[in-house]
């Protein structure tokens, strides 16, 4: 049905664009009327009047529907007054079901019937009447603005302010959508403390969630509820493991940057740039089976090979692969920013007897400093937000150590642990995902802040 | 007639294909100002820049023929264009402090040439270096300062303090008051008069009149040649070649 009605809609609001258009030409043809604006402007106001009360109308009419037709059917059953909500909810499936054809057992046969039939009435007719309600409105609106068309009205203003409307309304869509993540996060995360004490969340160093899993919920313990959710042990793998790929990345990153900005042909220059970028486009899955495949065995290997005991699935794999991947995001990023040095700073430079060395050692690196430190925590960021390369290679033992050899895990894969396979929503287990998932949200929204600020104090720098 | 610092001979320079400079001959004397003159694009950029080589930091430019200064060919494969730096320094048309503090600014030269023996040694070196680039009364309280918070023309004074920090013999001054307001340039021209008893300058500049006020020896150039090179008064009074007059009589440029 919805489909049909909404290409009804826009095929009145393409219809109305053009009447519009020819009303207007026609006013202005027959020298009558001095028209504010372009004969096409009074099409679109046309067809704006046919179209967007016509939407709204449906989309509010399909949003109560559900519930009107619901209690409608039901009337009979709550009027009985011995059903509770969750049984009169199953009751209803069960009466669309049989209006379906589908029979699954026999109780309340006559009241069931009944319903049916009811529902079967309702639904036909509330289908018509949103028929009806939705074209008739278009068209009247279509007649009320064709008529409206005349010399005081000015169609390119109200128009523009239309857009303006729609350019609101569709930044809006982001900002509630963040803030609706915020918000539900916060909530399952307040209800989760209410259980298990904050102070033993953020201080707690054993974090085994499955503990709570083997039990009912009614006969949990609060000792052990304080046990085993104490998150330190996350963050210090989160930590180690976003350290471990730093190490990689920002030197490697950097002296990429130098090479590139500073050294680099520009012919060098055109083929090695996209290169290293492809890098930031790799999956970070096939990074991951990269990491578990190669790169754990390999350090496993040669850590066996001097001595010491390595375990399969290793924090310097994951960190080191992990590094890998964000190169590009400290390599370009901080070219960018040395490039963006004056050339003057470093004909003064030169100018001086300074080498290229020394000048970029001792004039572009301090002067490009903010923005490669914003280049950095940008990094930081995406490595503590990382997940797959570490599911895959580090492990899911949440111990706590800071032997980068040992498996190590982090907070974005014990979210991933808690939350595989199907859980109990009120659980504390599933809940501290949530938790999880709000701290990692403040830390890396921190991050992102000052990687802004440093940035945006960099750019104030050569105005 | 005065000792003469630097030669060049037939010197002529390429970007890529185009050549900027056709044969060039001039020489310019020791402790004087001698200023190059002539419209946009005719060369004069280009041929200061040659004096300490910092067309080497464009690739597509090729320079032949010969400079010499004290008599060595600063194009010769044996000479370290870094120490030829250290001995032309150069001051250019924007003023572009390092954004460091003052102090640092001026200490910038001193530390890469190791010229300073200890601490004592480079704070004197700065401090002279501000005094004799009439900066030090002004910034002595605030060396600490970022040498960018400073005015435009307190900030090429600060480059001028930078270029004699590493007690050069040559200074290039590549329009150095073409930023600044005309108060700002009374200052540096006041400035020149007195760097000239201890340093041979050259000047490029699109001002006639400063020309004639700071230099001694001015040369025309126009369309990548020198026209004529002549003694300040003679070139301002009495041309030998028409285009000269037409320039500088404002006929063109």
């Amino acid at each position: 049905m919805g489909f049909i009605l909404i290409s009804l809609i826009i095929l009145i609001g393409i219809a109305s664009y053009f009447l519009g258009n020819l009303r207007a030409k026609n006013l202005r043809t027959s020298n009558q009327k001095n028209l504010k604006s372009l004969s096409h402007y009074y099409g679109y106001y046309v067809a704006l009047w046919a179209v967007v009360p016509a939407l709204l109308i449906l989309l509010m009419i399909t949003s109560f529907k559900s519930l009107f037709i619901e209690q409608y059917v039901l009337s009979d059953f709550i009027a009985l007054g011995s059903y509770t909500e969750t049984e009169l909810s199953l009751l209803f499936t069960q009466i669309e079901n049989t209006a379906l054809g589908i029979k699954l057992f026999d109780e309340n046969t006559i009241l069931i019937n009944g319903a049916v039939n009811k529902l079967n009435y309702i639904n036909k007719t509330s289908e018509n009447l949103t028929y009806v309600t939705v074209l008739g409105l278009s068209g009247l609106l279509v007649l009320y603005s064709l008529f409206n068309i005349n010399n005081k009205l000015n169609s390119r203003k109200i128009v523009e302010k239309f857009l303006l409307v729609l350019y609101f309304t569709c930044s809006l869509v982001a900002i509630m959508t963040t803030v609706g993540i915020i918000f539900s996060l916060l909530y399952e995360t307040l209800r989760f403390f209410s259980q298990v004490p904050i102070t033993d969340f953020l201080f707690g160093l054993n974090w085994s969630p499955q503990r709570v899993f083997v039990r009912e919920a009614g006969d949990l313990d609060t000792r052990d509820l304080a046990n085993a959710f104490g998150a330190v042990p996350l963050f210090a793998g989160t930590f180690l493991i976003a350290l471990i790929a730093m190490c990689v990345s920002v030197p490697v990153g950097l002296l990429t940057a130098i090479y590139m900005s500073e050294y680099a042909s520009p012919k060098v220059r055109d083929w090695a740039k996209p290169i290293i970028e492809i890098l930031a486009g790799i999956p970070t899955v096939v990074y991951g089976f990269f990491a578990a495949l190669t790169v754990a065995p390999l350090v496993r290997d040669i850590g066996q090979g001097a001595g010491l005991t390595v375990s399969s699935e290793s924090a310097l794999a994951a960190g080191f692969v992990m590094g890998i991947m964000i190169i590009p995001f400290i390599s370009s990023l901080s070219d960018d920013v040395i490039k963006s040095v004056p050339q003057s700073l470093r004909e003064g430079s030169y100018a001086m007897g300074a080498t290229k060395r020394e000048t970029i050692v001792k004039v572009l690196l301090p002067a490009a400093l903010p923005g490669i430190v914003g280049s950095f925590l940008l990094a930081v960021s995406r490595a503590i937000g990382e997940t797959m390369i570490v599911v895959m290679a580090a492990g899911l033992n949440a111990k706590l150590t800071a032997n980068p050899l040992d498996a190590a895990t982090t907070i974005t894969t014990q979210i991933v642990v808690i939350l595989i396979g199907d859980q109990e929503f009120d659980s504390p287990k599933t809940q501290s995902a949530f938790a999880l998932g709000l701290t990692l949200f403040v830390v890396t929204l921190a991050l992102n802040f000052i990687a802004l600020q440093v940035v945006k104090k960099y750019t104030e720098r050569y105005d | 007639m005065k000792s003469i610092k630097i030669k060049a001979d037939n010197l002529n320079v390429y970007y890529g294909e185009k050549q900027a400079l056709f044969d060039v001959s001039m020489y310019m004397e020791e402790k004087q100002v001698t200023a190059l003159i002539g419209p946009s694009g005719c060369g004069k950029s280009t041929f200061i820049r040659c004096l300490n080589r910092m067309n080497d930091v464009i690739d597509i430019c090729k320079v032949q023929g010969k400079i010499e200064i004290d008599g060595n060919n600063i194009y010769a494969p044996s000479m370290q264009v870094e120490q030829l730096r250290e001995r032309v320094g150069m001051v250019f048309q924007k003023p572009n402090p390092f954004p460091k503090s003052i102090f640092e600014n001026v200490a910038y030269g001193p530390r890469i040439h190791g010229i300073a023996e200890n601490k004592s040694d480079l704070e004197e070196i700065v401090v002279n270096s501000l005094k004799k680039a009439a900066l030090f009364d002004e910034v002595k309280d605030r060396l600490n300062d970022a040498g960018t918070g400073l005015s435009g023309g307190q900030q090429q004074r600060l480059c001028i303090a930078r270029a004699i920090s590493v007690n050069p013999d040559i200074i290039l001054m590549d329009e150095p008051c073409s930023a600044l307001d005309p108060i700002a340039t009374a200052r540096i021209e006041e400035l020149m008069g007195e760097l000239k008893t201890e340093y041979t300058i050259i000047i490029v500049t699109h001002s006639m009149q400063q020309a004639a006020r700071v230099s001694s020896r001015t040369g025309f150039f126009h369309l990548g040649k020198l026209v004529e090179v002549d003694k300040t008064e003679t070139i301002f009074s009495n041309p030998s070649d028409q285009r000269t007059q037409d320039y500088i009589t404002g006929r063109f440029g």
